[in-house]
C-alpha cells in the first residue's frame, strides 16, 4: 500500500461519505469463535465522536465517487466539478484491517458512486466484503450499500457477508424523485430492498432447521431520506418510514437535513441553514412509534402535517390530547405511562419496577432520578398532592416553555438524547 | 466487646480484601465501621484498628452469599461500585449488603430505597467509564509486534474490560496500561494476565516514537487523523456537544486528537 496515494485517495473518499448519516453498527450477532479478528455483538460503540458531535464508529468511505448519475442534491453527481478517486479492492480491506485491529473502529461501512453499471459497481463491493470474511478472517461490522438495480444474485451474496445492507430513497416523494434525480425510479430503490427482506425471512427459516445456515445480513436493512431537499411535509416523510419499516421489516430509517451544496436552482441555495432542529423532531417522532408504543397517524395527520418546533413531538400529542390526562402512575399501563411527557423509557422501566415494592409518591420519583419539570403536569401519584389548576393547553404549554430554556443544548443533538 | 466503638477496617484495597472485611464484620457483629485502604492510611486517633488479612476463602463465601441474595445485576453493581474506589463506598456496599441479607426479595431494582440508588448510581458512572475505555483505547503497534495502548481512567476499570478485548482481539497480542494504577494487562493469544511495566527512563506514553514502534505505526496514525478530520462536517460543527462526547481529559491518549 503506498502511504501518499491511500492518504489522498482517503481523503477524497472519506469527504465525500460524510454526509450519510447512519453510523449504527448495533444489532449484529457475529461472534469471534474461531480466534479470528473482531466481533459484532450486541451494542456498538462510538469509538470518538466528529467536532459535529456525531458518533464515529465505522470507516465510511466510497469505494469510487466517479458515477454516471446526476442525481442534484448528491456531491458526487457526474456534473459537478470536484476531484474524482477509486480505492482498489485490497486498499480496503487492508485499511479497515488496520484501523480495526488498533481499536479505532467498529467496522467498515462501504457506499460508492455508480460506475460503469450497478452490477459492475456492486460485484466489487461484494468482492470487498467477501475478502474481509474469508481471507483475514474478520468478524466485524460490515455494512454495504446495495447498489439501486443491482441483480439478485449479487444483493444474496452480499447478504451472506455484510452485517446490513442499505438502499438510501433518498427523496421522500415520488415527485421530488422525479424533478431532482429524473433518470432514477423507485422501483430500482425497492427491487434490492425486497430481494433482501425475502432472504432474511428464508434464511431465519431455514435457521431454524439447521442450525449451521450461514447468517444473512444478521443486522437487516435500513435506509436514509433527506429531509428539506424538495419542500415535503413531516407527514409524508413519516408516513414513507413507517411504510417502509413495515413493508420491508427494516431495522432503522435515518433522517439527514439537507446540507446545500450546490446553486441548482431547484435546491435549497447554498448558505441556507441545515434543518437540525426538524431532523431532530423527525427523529422524536421516529423513536415515538418504535419504542414507545405510537401511531404515526397520532403524531402527524391530515389536520396536522407538519411537527411542532417548540416542543417535541411527545409533548405536543398530550398538548392536543388532553383528556388522557392526568395519568396515575402507580396503576396505568406501560404504553400510557409512556406517554408522559418528559419520561424517557428508562424513568418508564424504573417505575414500573418500584412501584412493585410500594406505592410511589413525588419524593420516590424524585429519587429515583425522573425528571419532573414537565411531567408533574400530567400525571398524579401517591400524594394529594397535584397540578389542581385547569389549564388549557396554551396556558400550559407557555408554562412549560418558560421552565425549558436549558433544553436547546440537548435539541442540537442529532443522536439519542431524545427525551431528556 | 464494646459495641458501641468504631472499628477501622484496614485491607488491601483489592476487593477480595473488601469481602474479608465484610466476613469479618458479620462474624463480630461489628456495628460501626469504616474502611482504610493502604493508599489512605491515616493515623485515628479514636476507634479501634483491624489489620484484615484477605482470605480468598472468606471472601468467596460472602461473593456467593452476595449472589444468592442479589440479581446477576445486583451482585455486578456491587462489584462495579467498588471499583469506583469512591471514598466511603465500602460503608456504602456494606449497608447495601446488610439490607440484601435481611431482605426476602431481591431488592436490587427497588429504587426507591436511597441505598439501592446510590449503589445503582455508582455503578451507572463506573459502567460509563467501562464503555468509554472500551471506545477509547488506542492501540499502537510495538516493534515486538504487540498492540500497546495506555489509558488512565477515572475509575479502576481495566478488569471490567478485560473480557471485551480479549475476545474482541483474540487473534493479536495486546497490553491495555493503566498508567495512573500502575498496572496492566497482557494478553499472550492464549489468556490475559495482570502484569507491570517497569516503563523506559523519559518515556513519554504520547509520543509515538521509532525506538518502540514500527514504521507503519505512525502512517496508519496519519490516515486515521485525516479520516477524522474528512468526515467533520464543518457546517455542523458544535464543539460543546464534541467536548460532552469526548472529555478533554481523554484526549492525550486519542490518536484521532494528536495534531
Ligand atoms: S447515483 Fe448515487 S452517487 Fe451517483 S449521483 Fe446519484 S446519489 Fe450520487
Amino acid at each position: 500500500m503506498s502511504f501518499e496515494r491511500t492518504q489522498e485517495k482517503l481523503k477524497i473518499l472519506a469527504d465525500a461519505a460524510k454526509y450519510d448519516v447512519s453510523c449504527a453498527s448495533s444489532g449484529s450477532k457475529r461472534s469471534n469463535a474461531s480466534k479470528g479478528l473482531g466481533d459484532a455483538t450486541g451494542m456498538g460503540i462510538c469509538h470518538s465522536y466528529t467536532e459535529d458531535g456525531r458518533c464515529v464508529s465505522l470507516l465510511k468511505i466510497l469505494l469510487t465517487n466517479y458515477c454516471i448519475f446526476d442525481c442534484a442534491y448528491c456531491v458526487t453527481r457526474k456534473s459537478n466539478d470536484i476531484k474524482r478517486a477509486a480505492f482498489q479492492v485490497q486498499e480496503v480491506v487492508d485499511l479497515t484491517i488496520n484501523f480495526y485491529r488498533r481499536n479505532y473502529i467498529e467496522g467498515l461501512f462501504l457506499s460508492s458512486g455508480i460506475f460503469k453499471s450497478a452490477d459492475y459497481t456492486m460485484e466489487r463491493l461484494v468482492a470487498v466484503a467477501k475478502k474481509l470474511r474469508l481471507e483475514e478472517n474478520f468478524n466485524g461490522y460490515i455494512h454495504l450499500k446495495s447498489i439501486p438495480g443491482a441483480s439478485d444474485e449479487l444483493m444474496k451474496e452480499a447478504g451472506l457477508y455484510a452485517d446490513r445492507l442499505s438502499v438510501n430513497i433518498e427523496i421522500p416523494t415520488k415527485e421530488g424523485l422525479k424533478l431532482l434525480a429524473p433518470e432514477k425510479n423507485r422501483e430500482d430503490f425497492i427491487k434490492p430492498m425486497v430481494k433482501v427482506k425475502n432472504e432474511i425471512i428464508q434464511y431465519q427459516s431455514e435457521r431454524k432447521i439447521i442450525k449451521s445456515t450461514p447468517k444473512f445480513a444478521p443486522a437487516g436493512q435500513s435506509t436514509q431520506m433527506i429531509i428539506g431537499a424538495t419542500g415535503e411535509s413531516d407527514q409524508q416523510i413519516m408516513w414513507t418510514s413507517n411504510y417502509f419499516y413495515k413493508k420491508f421489516n427494516l431495522k432503522r430509517v435515518y433522517y439527514s437535513g439537507y446540507i446545500p451544496i450546490s446553486y441548482d436552482s431547484r435546491l435549497p441555495q447554498i448558505g441556507t441553514d441545515v434543518p437540525m432542529l426538524r431532523e431532530n423532531r423527525l427523529y422524536q417522532t421516529d423513536w415515538l412509534m418504535r419504542f414507545y408504543g405510537f401511531e404515526v397517524h397520532e403524531i402527524l395527520n391530515n389536520e396536522h402535517q407538519n411537527l411542532d418546533l417548540d416542543v417535541d413531538p411527545k409533548l405536543g400529542w398530550a398538548l392536543r390530547n388532553m383528556e388522557h390526562f392526568p395519568i396515575d402512575v402507580n396503576k396505568a399501563d406501560k404504553f400510557m405511562v409512556a406517554r408522559i411527557p418528559g419520561l424517557g423509557m428508562k424513568s418508564v422501566y424504573k417505575i414500573l419496577q418500584a412501584r412493585q415494592f410500594r406505592k410511589l409518591n413525588w419524593d420516590h420519583l424524585k429519587r429515583m432520578g425522573v425528571a419532573l419539570n414537565r411531567a408533574k403536569y400530567f400525571l398524579v401519584c401517591d400524594s394529594r398532592d397535584f397540578e389542581r389548576r385547569d389549564l388549557t393547553s396554551p396556558q400550559l404549554k407557555s408554562i412549560i416553555l418558560q421552565n425549558s430554556t436549558s433544553k436547546y443544548q440537548k435539541i442540537l443533538s442529532p443522536q439519542l438524547n431524545l427525551f431528556g | 466487646m464494646l459495641m458501641s466503638e468504631e472499628h477501622i477496617l484496614r485491607y488491601d484495597g483489592t476487593f477480595d480484601g473488601f469481602l474479608t472485611a465484610v466476613f469479618h464484620v458479620f462474624e463480630l457483629k461489628l456495628l460501626t465501621v469504616s474502611f482504610q485502604r493502604p493508599e489512605r492510611v491515616q493515623e485515628s486517633l479514636f476507634g479501634n484498628t483491624i489489620e484484615i488479612i484477605t482470605d480468598l476463602e472468606k471472601a468467596d463465601r460472602v461473593w456467593k452469599g452476595i449472589k444468592s441474595k442479589t440479581s446477576g445485576t445486583g451482585s455486578y453493581r456491587v462489584y462495579s461500585s467498588f471499583l469506583s474506589e469512591q471514598a466511603g463506598v465500602e460503608v456504602l456496599l456494606l449497608d447495601y449488603l446488610r439490607q440484601a441479607f435481611k431482605s426476602a426479595i431481591p431488592m436490587d431494582s427497588d429504587f426507591s430505597n436511597a441505598t439501592v440508588l446510590k449503589v445503582s448510581q455508582i455503578a451507572k458512572s463506573v459502567g460509563r467509564e467501562k464503555h468509554r475505555m472500551e471506545a477509547f483505547v488506542r492501540f499502537r503497534l510495538t516493534n515486538d509486534g504487540i498492540y500497546f495502548a495506555t489509558v488512565e481512567p477515572d475509575f479502576d476499570v481495566l478488569p471490567l474490560i478485560s473480557k471485551h478485548f480479549k475476545s474482541r482481539y483474540a487473534d493479536q497480542k495486546w497490553i491495555i496500561y493503566d498508567i495512573k494504577r500502575g498496572y496492566g494487562l497482557y494478553y499472550d493469544l492464549e489468556k490475559v494476565e495482570v502484569m507491570q511495566l517497569s516503563l523506559p527512563e523519559g518515556f513519554d506514553a504520547t509520543k509515538t516514537n521509532r525506538d518502540y514502534f514500527t514504521a507503519s505505526e505512525l502512517e496508519f496514525q496519519t490516515l486515521w487523523q485525516d479520516y477524522f478530520e474528512s468526515t467533520n462536517i464543518k457546517s455542523r460543527k458544535n464543539m460543546k456537544l464534541h467536548v460532552q462526547h469526548v472529555p478533554k481529559r481523554y484526549w492525550k491518549y486519542l490518536s484521532e486528537k494528536l495534531r
